[in-house]
Protein backbone atom coordinates (compact mmCIF):
# COMPACT_ATOMS: atom_id res chain seq x y z
CA UNK A 1 0.00 0.00 0.00
CA UNK A 2 1.44 3.62 -0.79
CA UNK A 3 0.58 6.98 -2.01
CA UNK A 4 -0.18 7.12 -5.78
CA UNK A 5 1.29 10.21 -6.28
CA UNK A 6 5.10 11.39 -5.89
CA UNK A 7 3.89 14.62 -4.40
CA UNK A 8 1.70 15.57 -1.29
CA UNK A 9 0.35 18.60 -2.80
CA UNK A 10 -3.82 19.13 -1.53
CA UNK A 11 -5.98 16.87 0.09
CA UNK A 12 -8.20 17.16 -3.16
CA UNK A 13 -6.47 14.33 -4.90
CA UNK A 14 -6.45 11.88 -1.85
CA UNK A 15 -8.82 9.36 -2.14
CA UNK A 16 -9.98 8.48 1.21
CA UNK A 17 -8.23 5.10 1.29
CA UNK A 18 -4.96 6.94 0.72
CA UNK A 19 -6.04 9.32 3.98
CA UNK A 20 -7.06 6.45 6.28
CA UNK A 21 -3.31 4.78 5.06
CA UNK A 22 -1.49 7.97 6.17
CA UNK A 23 -3.85 8.10 9.55
CA UNK A 24 -2.84 4.75 10.16
CA UNK A 25 1.00 4.76 9.17
CA UNK A 26 1.06 7.93 11.78
CA UNK A 27 -0.39 6.01 14.79
CA UNK A 28 2.61 3.87 14.70
CA UNK A 29 4.95 6.81 14.68
CA UNK A 30 3.30 8.61 17.48
CA UNK A 31 5.46 5.67 19.82
CA UNK A 32 8.30 6.65 18.50
CA UNK A 33 7.86 10.41 20.11
CA UNK A 34 7.04 8.48 23.55
CA UNK A 35 10.41 6.81 23.28
CA UNK A 36 13.69 7.94 25.60
CA UNK A 37 15.48 7.58 22.38
CA UNK A 38 12.93 9.07 19.37
CA UNK A 39 15.03 8.48 16.70
CA UNK A 40 14.20 5.53 14.25
CA UNK A 41 16.98 4.47 11.21
CA UNK A 42 14.48 4.32 8.05
CA UNK A 43 15.24 7.38 6.33
CA UNK A 44 19.38 7.63 6.70
CA UNK A 45 21.16 9.03 3.75
CA UNK A 46 17.76 10.85 2.86
CA UNK A 47 18.00 14.64 2.78
CA UNK A 48 14.63 16.61 3.38
CA UNK A 49 14.83 20.76 2.28
CA UNK A 50 12.52 23.08 4.03
CA UNK A 51 11.97 25.59 1.76
CA UNK A 52 9.85 28.59 3.72
CA UNK A 53 9.01 31.79 2.18
CA UNK A 54 6.05 32.72 4.91
CA UNK A 55 7.04 32.52 8.71
CA UNK A 56 6.61 29.45 10.34
CA UNK A 57 7.44 28.11 14.00
CA UNK A 58 5.15 24.91 14.04
CA UNK A 59 5.19 23.52 10.90
CA UNK A 60 8.61 24.35 9.75
CA UNK A 61 9.94 22.91 13.39
CA UNK A 62 7.52 19.98 12.77
CA UNK A 63 8.85 19.01 9.38
CA UNK A 64 12.42 19.18 10.82
CA UNK A 65 12.10 17.06 13.98
CA UNK A 66 9.99 14.45 11.70
CA UNK A 67 12.57 14.16 9.22
CA UNK A 68 15.32 13.95 12.47
CA UNK A 69 13.58 11.41 14.22
CA UNK A 70 13.35 8.85 10.80
CA UNK A 71 17.31 9.64 10.72
CA UNK A 72 16.93 11.88 7.30
CA UNK A 73 19.04 15.21 7.38
CA UNK A 74 16.90 18.27 7.18
CA UNK A 75 18.02 21.65 5.80
CA UNK A 76 15.87 24.53 6.49
CA UNK A 77 15.78 27.48 4.09
CA UNK A 78 13.99 30.68 4.92
CA UNK A 79 13.35 33.66 2.92
CA UNK A 80 15.16 36.17 4.97
CA UNK A 81 18.34 34.07 4.70
CA UNK A 82 18.13 33.22 1.36
CA UNK A 83 19.01 33.87 -2.17
CA UNK A 84 15.20 35.39 -2.66
CA UNK A 85 16.23 38.54 -0.71
CA UNK A 86 18.55 38.87 -3.85
CA UNK A 87 16.30 38.97 -6.51
CA UNK A 88 16.33 34.87 -7.41
CA UNK A 89 13.47 33.57 -8.76
CA UNK A 90 11.56 30.89 -7.23
CA UNK A 91 12.34 28.72 -10.52
CA UNK A 92 16.20 29.51 -10.52
CA UNK A 93 16.41 28.39 -6.73
CA UNK A 94 14.58 25.12 -7.18
CA UNK A 95 16.83 24.41 -10.24
CA UNK A 96 19.93 24.97 -7.77
CA UNK A 97 18.08 22.85 -4.67
CA UNK A 98 17.49 20.10 -7.46
CA UNK A 99 21.26 20.37 -8.32
CA UNK A 100 21.74 19.12 -4.98
CA UNK A 101 19.72 16.36 -5.02
CA UNK A 102 17.57 16.47 -2.25
CA UNK A 103 15.39 13.52 -1.83
CA UNK A 104 12.14 15.43 0.02
CA UNK A 105 11.11 19.08 -0.24
CA UNK A 106 9.06 20.91 1.75
CA UNK A 107 8.09 24.53 0.79
CA UNK A 108 5.61 26.95 1.97
CA UNK A 109 4.95 29.93 0.13
CA UNK A 110 2.14 32.91 0.05
CA UNK A 111 1.47 32.38 -3.61
CA UNK A 112 -1.55 29.75 -4.37
CA UNK A 113 -0.07 26.84 -6.45
CA UNK A 114 3.21 27.79 -6.13
CA UNK A 115 4.25 23.91 -4.89
CA UNK A 116 2.89 22.73 -7.95
CA UNK A 117 5.10 24.67 -10.34
CA UNK A 118 7.81 23.55 -8.28
CA UNK A 119 6.62 19.82 -8.46
CA UNK A 120 6.53 19.75 -12.03
CA UNK A 121 10.10 21.06 -12.27
CA UNK A 122 11.91 18.84 -9.79
CA UNK A 123 12.77 14.72 -8.98
CA UNK A 124 12.25 15.67 -5.56
CA UNK A 125 8.86 14.75 -3.79
CA UNK A 126 7.27 17.79 -2.80
CA UNK A 127 5.31 18.31 0.25
CA UNK A 128 2.89 21.85 0.26
CA UNK A 129 3.62 23.12 3.75
CA UNK A 130 0.88 25.49 3.08
CA UNK A 131 0.71 27.49 -0.30
CA UNK A 132 -1.69 30.93 -0.24
CA UNK A 133 -5.04 31.17 0.53
CA UNK A 134 -5.31 27.59 -1.42
CA UNK A 135 -4.07 24.56 0.81
CA UNK A 136 -2.43 23.07 3.68
CA UNK A 137 -2.69 19.26 3.72
CA UNK A 138 -0.61 17.99 6.48
CA UNK A 139 -2.24 20.33 8.83
CA UNK A 140 -5.70 18.75 7.63
CA UNK A 141 -4.11 15.46 8.09
CA UNK A 142 -2.89 16.28 11.90
CA UNK A 143 -6.66 18.05 12.51
CA UNK A 144 -8.22 14.33 11.47
CA UNK A 145 -5.61 12.42 13.06
CA UNK A 146 -6.42 14.12 16.37
CA UNK A 147 -9.84 13.66 16.16
CA UNK A 148 -9.79 10.21 14.94
CA UNK A 149 -7.68 9.24 18.20
CA UNK A 150 -10.57 10.73 20.60
CA UNK A 151 -13.70 10.01 18.50
CA UNK A 152 -12.74 6.74 16.83
CA UNK A 153 -13.86 7.78 13.90
CA UNK A 154 -14.28 10.69 11.30
CA UNK A 155 -17.70 9.18 10.00
CA UNK A 156 -20.97 11.00 11.19
CA UNK A 157 -19.26 13.67 13.12
CA UNK A 158 -20.73 17.78 13.03
CA UNK A 159 -17.85 19.56 12.74
CA UNK A 160 -18.39 23.16 13.15
CA UNK A 161 -15.50 25.81 11.47
CA UNK A 162 -15.42 29.13 12.32
CA UNK A 163 -13.32 32.52 12.16
CA UNK A 164 -11.71 33.53 9.11
CA UNK A 165 -12.70 31.33 6.59
CA UNK A 166 -11.70 33.44 3.68
CA UNK A 167 -7.66 33.27 3.96
CA UNK A 168 -7.69 29.82 5.62
CA UNK A 169 -5.81 27.19 3.75
CA UNK A 170 -6.54 24.75 6.71
CA UNK A 171 -10.23 25.55 6.20
CA UNK A 172 -10.48 24.30 2.85
CA UNK A 173 -8.07 21.45 3.10
CA UNK A 174 -10.30 20.55 6.12
CA UNK A 175 -12.89 20.64 4.61
CA UNK A 176 -11.87 18.51 1.88
CA UNK A 177 -10.84 15.73 3.64
CA UNK A 178 -13.75 15.64 6.38
CA UNK A 179 -16.49 15.46 3.68
CA UNK A 180 -14.01 12.58 2.14
CA UNK A 181 -14.43 10.63 5.19
CA UNK A 182 -18.11 11.21 5.94
CA UNK A 183 -18.12 14.23 8.74
CA UNK A 184 -20.82 16.61 8.35
CA UNK A 185 -19.30 20.35 8.50
CA UNK A 186 -20.77 23.58 8.96
CA UNK A 187 -19.01 26.95 9.31
CA UNK A 188 -19.49 30.00 10.29
CA UNK A 189 -17.59 33.60 10.07
CA UNK A 190 -18.41 37.01 9.78
CA UNK A 191 -20.24 37.52 5.87
CA UNK A 192 -16.80 39.39 4.79
CA UNK A 193 -14.49 36.32 5.70
CA UNK A 194 -16.79 33.50 4.05
CA UNK A 195 -15.67 32.37 0.53
CA UNK A 196 -18.21 32.66 -2.04
CA UNK A 197 -20.21 29.35 -3.10
CA UNK A 198 -18.31 27.93 -0.23
CA UNK A 199 -21.58 25.51 0.03
CA UNK A 200 -20.73 23.96 -3.16
CA UNK A 201 -17.18 22.20 -1.28
CA UNK A 202 -20.15 21.06 0.66
CA UNK A 203 -20.16 22.89 3.86
CA UNK A 204 -23.09 24.07 5.55
CA UNK A 205 -22.48 27.68 6.11
CA UNK A 206 -24.19 28.90 9.61
CA UNK A 207 -25.82 32.26 10.47
CA UNK A 208 -24.08 32.76 13.73
CA UNK A 209 -21.43 30.93 15.71
CA UNK A 210 -24.01 29.75 17.85
CA UNK A 211 -25.73 27.43 15.39
CA UNK A 212 -22.41 26.56 13.82
CA UNK A 213 -21.48 24.85 16.75
CA UNK A 214 -24.77 23.72 18.43
CA UNK A 215 -24.76 19.89 19.18
CA UNK A 216 -20.86 19.59 17.72
CA UNK A 217 -18.74 16.75 18.18
CA UNK A 218 -15.76 19.21 17.12
CA UNK A 219 -15.28 22.71 16.93
CA UNK A 220 -12.03 24.20 14.79
CA UNK A 221 -11.01 27.54 15.45
CA UNK A 222 -9.36 29.83 13.09
CA UNK A 223 -7.04 32.19 13.04
CA UNK A 224 -7.93 35.98 12.17
CA UNK A 225 -5.62 36.79 9.91
CA UNK A 226 -4.71 39.99 9.75
CA UNK A 227 -1.61 39.85 7.48
CA UNK A 228 -3.31 38.94 4.74
CA UNK A 229 -6.12 41.60 4.90
CA UNK A 230 -5.89 44.70 3.28
CA UNK A 231 -9.30 46.58 3.90
CA UNK A 232 -11.33 46.35 6.93
CA UNK A 233 -13.35 43.42 6.82
CA UNK A 234 -15.11 43.82 10.46
CA UNK A 235 -15.16 47.06 12.55
CA UNK A 236 -13.16 46.00 15.76
CA UNK A 237 -11.62 43.50 17.74
CA UNK A 238 -14.57 44.26 20.07
CA UNK A 239 -16.81 43.22 18.19
CA UNK A 240 -14.91 40.27 15.99
CA UNK A 241 -14.99 39.10 19.93
CA UNK A 242 -18.40 39.44 21.18
CA UNK A 243 -19.53 37.71 17.82
CA UNK A 244 -17.19 35.01 16.48
CA UNK A 245 -15.29 34.08 19.54
CA UNK A 246 -15.22 30.89 21.16
CA UNK A 247 -16.42 31.62 25.14
CA UNK A 248 -16.40 29.54 27.71
CA UNK A 249 -20.49 30.19 27.39
CA UNK A 250 -20.68 29.11 23.61
CA UNK A 251 -18.96 25.82 24.21
CA UNK A 252 -21.94 24.30 26.22
CA UNK A 253 -24.38 24.88 23.11
CA UNK A 254 -21.95 21.93 21.90
CA UNK A 255 -21.77 17.80 23.26
CA UNK A 256 -20.68 17.74 26.80
CA UNK A 257 -17.82 15.88 24.93
CA UNK A 258 -16.72 18.56 22.43
CA UNK A 259 -13.16 19.06 21.43
CA UNK A 260 -11.72 22.34 20.38
CA UNK A 261 -9.31 22.22 18.00
CA UNK A 262 -7.28 25.42 16.23
CA UNK A 263 -3.96 25.06 14.27
CA UNK A 264 -1.77 28.19 15.84
CA UNK A 265 -1.07 30.54 16.30
CA UNK A 266 -3.53 31.64 18.35
CA UNK A 267 -5.03 35.08 19.14
CA UNK A 268 -5.83 35.01 22.66
CA UNK A 269 -8.91 37.37 23.23
CA UNK A 270 -9.78 37.60 19.18
CA UNK A 271 -11.18 34.29 18.11
CA UNK A 272 -10.62 32.34 20.96
CA UNK A 273 -10.90 32.73 25.51
CA UNK A 274 -7.87 32.34 26.73
CA UNK A 275 -9.90 30.30 29.14
CA UNK A 276 -10.88 28.02 26.11
CA UNK A 277 -7.89 28.21 24.92
CA UNK A 278 -6.04 26.70 28.07
CA UNK A 279 -9.26 24.87 28.96
CA UNK A 280 -10.66 21.51 29.64
CA UNK A 281 -11.78 20.37 25.87
CA UNK A 282 -9.07 22.06 24.32
CA UNK A 283 -6.35 19.60 22.21
CA UNK A 284 -4.19 22.52 20.71
CA UNK A 285 -1.08 21.06 21.77
CA UNK A 286 -1.93 17.63 21.36
CA UNK A 287 -2.17 18.47 18.07
CA UNK A 288 1.20 19.61 17.76
CA UNK A 289 2.50 16.50 18.92
CA UNK A 290 0.54 14.62 16.65
CA UNK A 291 1.60 16.99 13.91
CA UNK A 292 4.96 15.14 14.20
CA UNK A 293 3.81 11.76 13.77
CA UNK A 294 1.64 12.88 10.67
CA UNK A 295 4.93 14.19 8.72
CA UNK A 296 6.70 11.11 9.61
CA UNK A 297 4.31 9.36 8.19
CA UNK A 298 4.26 11.73 4.82
CA UNK A 299 7.62 11.58 4.36
CA UNK A 300 7.90 7.92 4.76
CA UNK A 301 5.22 7.24 2.68
CA UNK A 302 6.44 9.71 -0.36
CA UNK A 303 10.47 8.26 0.20
CA UNK A 304 9.10 4.74 -0.03
CA UNK A 305 6.83 5.15 -3.08
CA UNK A 306 9.51 7.31 -5.15
CA UNK A 307 11.98 4.25 -3.86
CA UNK A 308 9.99 1.85 -5.40
CA UNK A 309 9.48 3.64 -8.98
CA UNK A 310 13.24 3.40 -9.45
CA UNK B 1 3.47 -27.31 -5.86
CA UNK B 2 1.83 -29.29 -3.11
CA UNK B 3 3.23 -27.99 0.17
CA UNK B 4 4.42 -30.87 2.62
CA UNK B 5 3.65 -30.83 6.42
CA UNK B 6 6.15 -31.02 8.48
CA UNK B 7 4.86 -30.19 11.58
CA UNK B 8 1.65 -31.44 12.12
CA UNK B 9 -0.26 -30.12 15.17
CA UNK B 10 0.51 -32.59 17.85
CA UNK B 11 3.86 -32.04 17.00
CA UNK B 12 3.63 -28.38 17.22
CA UNK B 13 1.90 -28.38 20.74
CA UNK B 14 4.43 -31.15 22.03
CA UNK B 15 7.36 -28.87 20.17
CA UNK B 16 5.83 -25.52 22.27
CA UNK B 17 5.89 -27.93 25.35
CA UNK B 18 9.56 -28.63 25.15
CA UNK B 19 10.64 -24.70 24.07
CA UNK B 20 8.72 -23.77 27.48
CA UNK B 21 10.95 -26.31 29.41
CA UNK B 22 13.93 -25.04 27.80
CA UNK B 23 13.29 -21.44 28.60
CA UNK B 24 12.06 -22.06 32.74
CA UNK B 25 15.10 -24.18 32.72
CA UNK B 26 17.52 -21.44 31.66
CA UNK B 27 15.60 -18.11 33.27
CA UNK B 28 14.51 -20.70 36.46
CA UNK B 29 16.26 -18.14 38.86
CA UNK B 30 14.66 -14.97 37.55
CA UNK B 31 13.03 -12.93 39.43
CA UNK B 32 10.10 -10.38 37.14
CA UNK B 33 12.55 -9.61 34.59
CA UNK B 34 12.16 -12.04 32.07
CA UNK B 35 10.42 -10.63 28.86
CA UNK B 36 9.04 -12.70 25.39
CA UNK B 37 9.15 -10.19 22.53
CA UNK B 38 7.36 -11.53 19.77
CA UNK B 39 8.28 -10.53 15.99
CA UNK B 40 5.30 -8.99 14.28
CA UNK B 41 3.25 -10.45 12.84
CA UNK B 42 3.67 -14.20 13.64
CA UNK B 43 6.17 -14.24 16.24
CA UNK B 44 3.32 -11.90 18.67
CA UNK B 45 1.01 -15.46 18.94
CA UNK B 46 4.31 -17.28 19.48
CA UNK B 47 5.57 -15.35 22.74
CA UNK B 48 1.69 -15.19 23.99
CA UNK B 49 1.82 -19.21 23.85
CA UNK B 50 5.29 -19.28 25.45
CA UNK B 51 4.06 -16.83 28.23
CA UNK B 52 1.10 -18.68 28.93
CA UNK B 53 2.75 -22.38 29.20
CA UNK B 54 5.77 -20.82 31.28
CA UNK B 55 2.93 -19.53 33.03
CA UNK B 56 1.35 -22.89 34.18
CA UNK B 57 4.87 -24.61 34.96
CA UNK B 58 6.18 -21.71 37.40
CA UNK B 59 3.18 -19.67 38.22
CA UNK B 60 4.63 -16.51 37.15
CA UNK B 61 3.89 -14.55 34.24
CA UNK B 62 6.64 -13.19 31.93
CA UNK B 63 5.88 -9.46 30.48
CA UNK B 64 5.07 -9.93 26.94
CA UNK B 65 5.86 -7.57 24.20
CA UNK B 66 5.36 -6.96 20.15
CA UNK B 67 8.17 -5.70 17.91
CA UNK B 68 7.26 -4.02 14.20
CA UNK B 69 10.33 -3.91 12.56
CA UNK B 70 9.43 -2.51 9.48
CA UNK B 71 11.50 0.70 10.31
CA UNK B 72 14.62 -0.89 11.07
CA UNK B 73 14.69 -2.80 7.79
CA UNK B 74 17.82 -2.69 5.50
CA UNK B 75 16.23 -2.97 2.47
CA UNK B 76 13.64 -0.72 2.58
CA UNK B 77 14.69 1.12 -0.97
CA UNK B 78 14.16 -2.62 -2.32
CA UNK B 79 10.79 -3.13 -1.01
CA UNK B 80 8.48 -2.78 -4.02
CA UNK B 81 5.41 -1.99 -2.60
CA UNK B 82 5.17 0.00 1.08
CA UNK B 83 4.97 -2.25 4.20
CA UNK B 84 2.33 -1.06 5.96
CA UNK B 85 4.09 -0.26 9.83
CA UNK B 86 2.45 -1.57 13.06
CA UNK B 87 2.90 -0.81 16.32
CA UNK B 88 5.88 -1.85 18.55
CA UNK B 89 4.53 -2.40 21.99
CA UNK B 90 6.79 -2.94 24.74
CA UNK B 91 4.90 -2.50 28.22
CA UNK B 92 7.81 -3.29 30.17
CA UNK B 93 11.36 -1.47 31.61
CA UNK B 94 14.10 -2.76 29.16
CA UNK B 95 17.06 -1.98 31.39
CA UNK B 96 18.31 -5.22 32.83
CA UNK B 97 15.04 -7.31 31.57
CA UNK B 98 16.43 -10.68 29.87
CA UNK B 99 14.51 -10.74 26.78
CA UNK B 100 13.86 -13.74 24.66
CA UNK B 101 12.97 -12.63 21.19
CA UNK B 102 10.32 -14.88 19.49
CA UNK B 103 10.09 -15.47 15.49
CA UNK B 104 8.52 -17.88 13.73
CA UNK B 105 10.80 -18.65 10.92
CA UNK B 106 14.96 -17.72 11.23
CA UNK B 107 16.53 -17.46 7.66
CA UNK B 108 18.84 -14.92 6.37
CA UNK B 109 19.10 -13.32 10.04
CA UNK B 110 18.78 -10.08 8.98
CA UNK B 111 15.17 -9.15 10.70
CA UNK B 112 16.52 -10.44 13.68
CA UNK B 113 19.45 -8.12 13.05
CA UNK B 114 16.91 -5.36 12.75
CA UNK B 115 14.88 -6.79 15.57
CA UNK B 116 18.09 -6.29 18.16
CA UNK B 117 18.78 -2.80 16.49
CA UNK B 118 14.99 -1.50 17.73
CA UNK B 119 15.47 -3.33 21.18
CA UNK B 120 18.24 -1.65 22.05
CA UNK B 121 16.93 1.84 20.92
CA UNK B 122 14.36 0.64 24.29
CA UNK B 123 17.42 0.47 26.80
CA UNK B 124 20.11 -1.72 27.78
CA UNK B 125 18.65 -5.14 28.32
CA UNK B 126 20.61 -7.68 29.92
CA UNK B 127 20.78 -10.48 27.93
CA UNK B 128 18.67 -10.72 24.23
CA UNK B 129 17.81 -14.60 23.15
CA UNK B 130 16.55 -15.52 20.02
CA UNK B 131 13.29 -18.29 19.91
CA UNK B 132 12.83 -19.87 16.61
CA UNK B 133 10.14 -22.20 15.40
CA UNK B 134 11.95 -23.50 12.68
CA UNK B 135 15.19 -22.71 11.86
CA UNK B 136 15.81 -23.39 7.70
CA UNK B 137 19.44 -22.37 7.23
CA UNK B 138 21.17 -19.78 4.62
CA UNK B 139 22.23 -17.14 7.32
CA UNK B 140 23.69 -14.32 5.76
CA UNK B 141 24.40 -13.06 8.96
CA UNK B 142 26.27 -14.19 12.01
CA UNK B 143 23.53 -14.60 14.05
CA UNK B 144 21.85 -17.97 15.78
CA UNK B 145 19.20 -18.90 17.79
CA UNK B 146 19.24 -20.08 21.55
CA UNK B 147 15.92 -22.02 21.48
CA UNK B 148 15.44 -24.03 18.22
CA UNK B 149 11.18 -25.64 17.23
CA UNK B 150 13.24 -28.15 14.58
CA UNK B 151 15.89 -27.18 12.04
CA UNK B 152 14.95 -27.97 8.26
CA UNK B 153 16.98 -28.70 5.45
CA UNK B 154 15.34 -26.13 2.44
CA UNK B 155 16.43 -25.14 -0.79
CA UNK B 156 17.20 -21.26 -1.20
CA UNK B 157 13.87 -20.95 -3.09
CA UNK B 158 11.77 -22.99 -0.99
CA UNK B 159 9.06 -20.77 1.40
CA UNK B 160 8.18 -22.39 4.83
CA UNK B 161 5.30 -21.34 6.69
CA UNK B 162 4.81 -21.80 10.54
CA UNK B 163 0.98 -21.73 10.57
CA UNK B 164 -1.37 -20.68 14.07
CA UNK B 165 -4.48 -21.36 15.44
CA UNK B 166 -4.81 -17.45 16.12
CA UNK B 167 -4.41 -16.30 12.49
CA UNK B 168 -4.75 -19.38 9.98
CA UNK B 169 -6.92 -22.09 12.34
CA UNK B 170 -4.88 -24.25 12.75
CA UNK B 171 -1.07 -25.02 14.26
CA UNK B 172 0.95 -26.46 11.52
CA UNK B 173 4.25 -25.89 9.74
CA UNK B 174 4.39 -26.12 5.77
CA UNK B 175 7.19 -26.22 3.14
CA UNK B 176 6.19 -25.15 0.05
CA UNK B 177 8.37 -26.30 -2.62
CA UNK B 178 8.46 -23.70 -4.98
CA UNK B 179 10.57 -22.17 -7.46
CA UNK B 180 13.34 -24.40 -6.14
CA UNK B 181 16.91 -24.02 -7.83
Amino acid sequence: MRLRQKDLLDIESLSSEEIALVLDTATSFKEIGTRAIKKVPTLRGRTVVNLFYEPSTRTRVSFEIAAKRLSADAVNVSVSGSSAVKGETLLDTVRNLQAMAPDVLVIRHSASGAPYFVARRLEAAVVNAGDGMHEHPTQALLDAFTIRERKGTLSGLKVAIVGDLLHSRVFRSNLRLLTCMGSEVSIAGPPTLVPPEVEKLGAKVALSIEEAIADADVVMMLRVQKERMQGAYFPSVREYFRLYALTRARIELAKPDVIILHPGPINRGLEIESAVADGPYSLILEQVTNGVAIRMAVLYLLTGAGAAES
Amino acid sequence: MKPKVVMDSGTFQATLDRLVSEIVERTGGLEGSLALVGIRTRGVPLARRLAQGIEARTGRTPSIGALDITLYRDDLTAVGAQPIVRKTELPFAMDDAWVVLVDDVLFTGRTVRAAITALIDFGRPRKIELLVMVDRGWRELPIQADYVGRTLETERGHTVQVLLAEEDGGDEVVLVENGSE
